[in-house]
């Protein structure tokens, strides 16, 4: 009779974030159960504690090197609701357009700097490869459009905010500078290149799936619910509108939700093995409730994009599969996808004759003690929920992030996949690469989703009912 | 018949210089363009010589003495920049930003901080020190103003320019040592303060971002400190 064991896989590589995968075997050496362990811890919302809510946006926007700029907005918007005004048009075009280009560097990060090496180099490939350097070897092409999409993005960032990462330039009350003229040029003028990226990029990445059957129909391929912000027309949106959800037949559970009462419908639970919190669809209970968010999810609950070719690649993909796509791994194809958009919206937003408008801040003084502020990060829906006393000072504050939404169903994918590709008592480069890959889709960022600092690792252990350790792999 | 005025010439950093024998050595240097580091000193109000960043050399005696409450004497050799003055300059400095919790990155005062640029002038990438990390109240009760002990570094402008050309005296300092912090009148909240006009100069001298404008957001607090030496010129005129 074999001994049951648990393989560890610490830490995870090619995240963002620090984070170990356990996969419990039973008695016939078959895995049983998997976990994905979030292993760092920051406290932000208790460091914040006591601050001016004005501070708020640019120390929130500290928590992510990645998508700070939509901690800024979520932030923000929060604090707009404190002042209780409604900022200038201009200025939630403005936000609207720092977002987007957020978004497309982000998914660029994603795509081509940490899952490019899966997709172009193939599962089992030699760990030392799969790295953007492995992809710039064997295609240098796509490896470049990675790097230009993402400066695409970045470069829009500096131009508004002034730099890259953490820039200061969404204030509450709206932005603390107009676009200039010389500037909103210079970005229309980089769109052409960067939408005939995404479009190759998207061609290659449909010519890849059929090599990887076998991982669409392991990756997180389950039903759940999924959610996002919608627009008033149900369209796909990044900065302002209202909840919905749908089942994985694609039926609406909910619809119209207010962000701000996020909490009579979405709870939050804490596990002992894990600092990241898994959140659930409290009508549905834990967990039953389990829901995904992110790019698979808002192309799962938004009826139409707004922009044509992305509305064409919109009606292509929900040929994937008549319910919703429920394989994580369309979180790709869906990534590329939501590029294509933001950067048709960018050209939109950038044309309209409002743009270059003066008028781009409202002042006020706090009107209201308690504020909620929402919107869709590139990796899902973001929360942003502060109370302050009479004088302005942060006196509590909740955040939920995309990553923590997706946890529920992180930990079920690995499950799946490790039950599927994982046999025996040792880990093969081909297991690990598919346990960490399925995590992959979902780009989580665990320094956002536990408010944490932290490296990118992997490590995934192999522990038996016993809870001894077995095998263990750490990759660096 | 005006008073005769009393020159002393003597060199700073080798040059030729002169100055009223009632004018410090920090004045003069200021004069002929000559940069000693300082906090506490600002033109227009007393000098208290509490930062102890303009410490020169002077030829002939062992003791640093504060640029800003030494006057100029006949024949002096002055020294403002060697080694060891920058060495003790950084190192009090390092004491500085240890000493409360100065984040620059998400202060009012980021890019326009007079502690930061001093900073960024004398080098300083590291600090050597252990830091404190006290706990500070932030007092935002004021209408239009707030301070954060957090980014006070006790050099007492406020407190100078409340007294000396307000004329108000909200500002003091209450404690001693390590436990010393800025108090409006008599360690009241700033908003219920019966003494305080809210004119805001206190705001517009302070270095860092202690003081700032309710409202501002990070790096957006830009002091305005012109109006000092024209109010000083302009009372000193009429009386």
């Amino acid at each position: 009779m074999k001994q049951g064991n648990t393989i560890v896989i610490d830490p995870v590589t090619r995240i963002e974030g620090h984070s170990k995968i356990t996969l419990h075997l039973n008695e016939d050496g078959r895995v049983e159960d998997a976990r994905f362990h979030v292993t760092q811890f920051r406290g932000f919302e208790k460091l914040c504690e006591g601050r001016p809510f004005y501070e708020m946006p640019s120390l929130m926007a500290r928590i992510c090197g990645i998508c700070p700029v939509s901690h800024l907005i979520a932030s923000a918007k929060a604090c707009d609701s404190l002042l209780a005004v409604k900022i200038p048009p201009t200025a939630d075009k403005l936000r609207r357009i720092f977002g987007l280009a957020q978004v497309t560097q982000s998914h660029a990060l994603s795509l081509f700097y940490l899952s490019s090496p899966d997709l172009l180099l193939g599962m089992d490939a030699d760990p030392a490869k799969t790295n953007i350097f492995g992809v710039a070897e064997k295609n240098p092409a796509l490896a470049l459009d990675g790097i230009k999409l993402r400066q695409f993005g970045q470069k829009i960032i500096e131009r508004l905010g002034g730099k890259r990462i953490h820039p200061a330039w969404i204030v509450p009350g709206g932005v603390s500078a107009p676009l200039t003229e010389v500037d909103r040029d210079a970005i229309l003028e980089g769109i052409p290149d960067a939408l005939a990226i995404a479009e190759r990029t998207l061609e290659w990445f449909k010519g890849t799936m059929e090599r990887f059957r076998e991982e669409i129909s392991t990756f997180g391929n389950f039903p759940t619910m999924f959610m996002g912000i919608v627009k008033e027309d149900n369209g796909l949106t990044f900065y302002d509108g209202k909840l919905r959800m749908v089942d994985a037949s694609g039926k609406v559970v909910a619809e119209r939700l207010d962000p701000t009462n996020y909490s009579d419908y979405i709870g939050e639970k804490v596990e002992p093995w894990s600092y990241l919190k898994s959140t659930y669809y409290k009508p549905k209970g834990f967990p039953e409730g389990v829901y995904r968010v992110g790019p698979l999810a808002r192309l799962n609950v938004a009826d139409r994009c707004g922009t044509p070719r992305a509305d064409q690649e919109l009606a292509e993909f929900h040929e994937l599969q008549r319910t919703a796509v429920l394989s994580s791994f369309h979180y790709h194809h869906a990534r590329l996808i939501e590029i294509l958009y933001c950067i048709e919206r960018l050209e939109q937003l950038l044309n309209d004759p409002e743009i270059l408008s003066k008028h781009v801040r409202a002042i006020a003084h706090p009107n209201a003690l308690e504020g909620v502020g929402a919107c869709e990060a590139p990796r899902g829906t973001l929360f942003h929920h502060y109370k302050i006393d009479e004088q302005g000072l942060i006196r509590w504050v909740n955040l939920v992030i995309a990553t923590g939404h997706n946890n529920l169903a992180m930990n079920r994918s690995v499950l799946q996949v490790a039950k599927h590709f994982v046999q025996g008592k040792r880990l093969t480069p081909g297991m690990l690469n598919r346990v960490e890959a399925v995590i992959r889709c979902y780009d989580p960022c665990l320094s956002c989703s536990t408010h944490a600092l932290g490296q990118m690792d992997l490590q995934i252990q192999l522990i038996s009912p016993q809870g001894e350790v077995l095998d263990e792999v750490i990759r660096k | 018949m005006s008073p005769v005025a009393t020159v002393k010439t003597l060199k700073i950093d080798g040059r030729d210089v002169s100055g009223r024998q009632e004018e410090t050595i920090l004045d003069v240097a200021r004069q002929n363009g000559i940069f000693i580091p300082r906090l506490c000193e600002m033109d227009g109000l007393s000098d208290v010589g509490a930062c102890r960043l303009c410490l020169v050399e002077i030829k002939g005696q062992n003791k640093l003495l504060p640029a800003c409450v030494t006057v100029v004497e006949e024949g002096m050799e002055v020294t403002t920049g060697s080694e060891r003055l920058n060495n003790y300059r950084r190192m009090i400095l390092e004491l500085l930003f240890t000493e409360r919790n100065h984040v620059c990155s998400v202060c009012v005062s980021n890019g326009h901080c007079e502690m930061q640029m001093l900073a960024q002038r004398l080098g300083i990438t590291h600090v050597h020190f252990p830091y404190r990390y006290p706990k500070e109240e932030v007092d935002a009760s004021h209408e239009r103003f707030v301070i954060d002990h957090n980014r006070c570094i006790l050099c007492t402008r406020c407190l100078r320019v409340c007294d000396e050309i307000e004329g108000a005296h909200t500002w003091d300092i209450m404690g001693r040592g390590i436990d010393a912090k800025v108090i409006t009148d008599l360690n009241e909240s700033w908003g219920t303060s019966e003494t305080c006009t809210s004119c805001g100069k206190c705001v517009q001298v302070c270095p860092t971002g202690a003081l700032f404008e309710k409202g501002r957001s990070v790096a957006e607090m830009m002091k305005r400190r012109q109006f000092l030496p024209y109010l000083t010129m302009m009372r000193e005129e009429n009386e």
